[in-house]
């Protein structure tokens, strides 16, 4: 990002951040500053909107107007924001708990209503925030402090949340995979209607030192490693072959063109 | 024996020894070093009951509202946002009389966002029908989970209760504490036994829908369960001091109140710095005292009334702010009705709000504003930031 560009959407005034070093929200918000600004949208017409949560705290350094809410609201502030102004672009952060756990039931309908919001979850698997409490994208096994010995239930799978639930959007990446994930923010910011970006992240803090990641670079290299292109996933199971179970899907889910709430006239 | 113990986790051994069938909890800060140590005391087998880890605080009290129609004891913990998040369902675990006990880390409330120590998310919650019980140390705040499970589950009462420290001050404070026996404490608290539970063979409907010639009658019905709370909060605390040695049979407890002119009123781990601050105006020569209050509801007035009896004025430190109001503070008024044609001054002091410190020289201000019948205000405002 150029220095201009940085300057123009970062409050350097808000320095130094509160996210530990390693952590991978930064390069989310990096990400998704590139695809903003890429649009051509200004600080005037952007409004950031959040939850509570680490990866919630990421308009606080944005120079747009931002509104930072309570933890799992942040879709329905959002959605109250686009309604009473369309013409403002309205981008969401929030984090797995924040959509999935407390906020779960705004997700679904906010899809459902497939309401013109672009939202951009960093999910690190675990309540960051807190101090690493199981959530429920905890994978089965992965350790955290509320299940010390491995967590025993199913973890969601939010992009295909999305994608089951009405959004016109929905791609999968992560901090690894920064060029894909500027082109799926972009795609999102395009598309008319709810669009979804999930990405994944590292939390060296609260996840990666319980879950045998003794260096940052050992997980974003495990998120490397694992990451399956959607369509090979699909190829692999037209083809009748397995699908190794340590593998996670990436890519683009959905792009559609469904009737959307709030799209600007 | 004492160990030197964090308060949260002097909490957790508590909660232990009361051996809940059911916990379920969501984390916020500070009440998360509780529900972990007990998470990891289910998972390592320690604690024989399901930890039902939710979505919400919200599910989380409702589980537990479940979980004790089912006829079980049940144990749940939260602060600041998730408690008015749960406000809902805490309103009908009190009209359904289910004798929950949840500890409330005593936090501020947003808008603006903080995660520091005041008392107004429980003291917003006062209208429930929980009782509510504060601690000064870790040792009393510990002490009162078994003695809010005595006295809830008492078929008389069927209540449920708030046992509310001061977040961080107390939840992330290392003290000295005693932590009973499990024996011992089986034995002042057996096994719960429901007064009624859901059961296929002898169904009952909990929650229906109550028609107006009835709901009233229901709502006075658990003001009686309350005010009746007071006595069997006393009598479970009496029976604790015969066991363990710290008796906790009385709601208010006054310090140095013999000859006081002006007499604090507080809650909560603040008590500490007001005993202290006494200590030295009475080096100095003045006259004060502190009447602390354990039981807030059921309020205690009668025993405000008598331990206020002498003085000429009183100071109520308010780590709340009932927004709108004359006192400013929620406490103060009551107090003031407690004191009813006495001609006692009274004044609140809304402190400490947002994790602000209270110094031992802003109760010695206070003490002087009291005195000269100066009150009912926001103590300490910053003026340049207004
Ligand atoms: C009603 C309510 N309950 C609980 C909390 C405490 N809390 C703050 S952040 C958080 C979890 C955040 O997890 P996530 O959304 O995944 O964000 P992360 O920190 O992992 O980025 C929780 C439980 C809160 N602020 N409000
Ligand atoms: S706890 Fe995890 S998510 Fe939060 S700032 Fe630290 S590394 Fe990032
Ligand atoms: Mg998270």
């Amino acid at each position: 990002m150029s220095t201009e560009t940085f300057g123009k959407w970062y409050r350097e005034d808000r320095l130094p951040h509160i996210f530990c070093t390693g952590c991978g929200n930064g390069t989310v918000m990096n990400c998704t500053i590139k695809a903003v600004d890429a649009m051509g949208w200004e600080i005037d017409d952007t409004i950031f909107v959040s939850g509570i949560g680490c990866s919630s705290r990421a308009p606080g350094y944005i120079s747009t107007d931002s509104l930072h809410t309570t933890h799992g609201r942040a879709l329905a502030f959002a959605t109250g924001v686009k309604m009473a102004n369309p013409d403002l672009h309205v981008v969401v952060f929030t984090g797995d708990g924040d959509l999935a756990a407390i906020g779960g039931n705004h997700f679904i309908h906010a899809c459902r209503r497939n309401i013109d919001l672009t939202v951009i979850c960093m999910n690190n698997m675990i309540y960051g925030m807190t101090g690493g409490q199981g959530s429920p994208c905890t994978p089965v096994g992965k350790i955290s402090t509320t299940t010390p010995y491995g967590a025993a239930e199913p973890a969601f799978d939010l992009t295909e949340l999305a994608v089951a639930a009405g959004a016109n959007y929905a791609a999968r990446w992560t901090s690894y995979h920064v060029a894909e994930l500027i082109k799926a923010i972009r795609a999102g910011l395009e598309t008319p209607g709810f669009s979804f970006i999930e990405a994944l992240v590292q939390c060296p803090t609260a996840y990666g030192r319980r879950n045998k990641f003794r260096q940052v670079g050992e997980q974003v290299e495990y998120m490397r490693s694992h990451a399956m292109l959607l369509q090979k996933k699909r190829r692999l199971e037209e083809q009748g072959k397995d699908v190794p179970d340590d593998m996670f899907t990436v890519g683009e889910f959905v792009r559609r063109y469904r009737p959307a709430l709030g799209v600007r006239k | 024996m004492l160990q030197i113990m964090e308060g949260s986790h002097a909490i957790a051994e508590a909660v232990r020894l009361c051996r809940p069938e059911v916990v379920s909890a969501y984390p916020i800060t500070p009440q998360t070093h509780i529900v972990e140590r007990l998470a990891e005391m289910v998972a390592d087998g320690d604690l024989n009951a399901e930890y039902i880890c939710v979505e919400s605080e919200f599910s989380a009290l409702s589980a537990c509202l479940g979980a004790s129609a089912a006829g079980s004891r049940v144990y749940s913990a939260t602060s600041s946002q998730g408690l008015i998040l749960m406000a809902e369902v805490v309103f009908n675990v009190a009209g359904m009389r289910q004798p929950i006990i949840m500890s409330i880390a005593n936090r501020a409330l947003g808008a603006p966002l903080s995660i520091w120590n005041d008392q107004q998310d429980s003291i917003a919650l006062r209208d429930s029908g929980w009782f509510q019980l504060y601690g000064e140390d870790v040792q009393e705040m510990t002490d009162q989970h078994f003695i809010a499970y005595k006295a809830a589950e008492r078929h008389d009462i069927l209540l449920p209760g708030f046992v509310c420290f001061d977040g961080f001050i107390l939840s992330h404070t290392y003290e000295p504490v005693d932590i009973p026996n499990q024996e011992d404490i089986d034995a002042y608290l057996p096994k719960y036994v429901p007064y009624n539970m859901l059961d296929a063979k002898d169904p009952i409907s909990m929650g229906m829908y109550a028609t107006p010639e009835y709901y009233h009658e229901f709502r006075y019905e658990i003001d009686q369960a309350m005010m009746r709370s007071a006595a069997a909060l006393s009598e479970a605390g009496k029976e604790f001091g015969e066991i363990f040695g710290r008796d906790y049979s009385e709601h208010v407890v006054p310090y140095r109140m013999d000859d006081a002119d002006v007499a604090f009123v507080a809650m909560g781990s603040i008590c500490g710095t007001i005993k202290d601050a006494i200590d030295e105006m009475r080096t100095d020569g003045i006259k004060v005292g502190l009447v602390k209050i354990r039981t807030y509801r059921p309020f205690p007035e009668k025993e405000i009334a008598k331990a206020l009896g002498g003085v000429s004025a009183v100071a109520v430190l308010e780590k709340n702010v009932s927004i709108g109001s004359a006192m400013k503070g929620a406490v103060g008024p009551e107090i003031l009705h407690a004191l009813n044609g006495t001609g006692i001054g009274v004044y609140s002091y809304v402190a400490g709000l947002g994790g602000r410190d209270i110094r031992k020289k802003d109760i010695r201000a206070m003490a002087d504003l009291a005195a000269q019948g100066k009150g009912n205000m926001f103590y300490g405002l910053r003026e340049e930031v207004l």
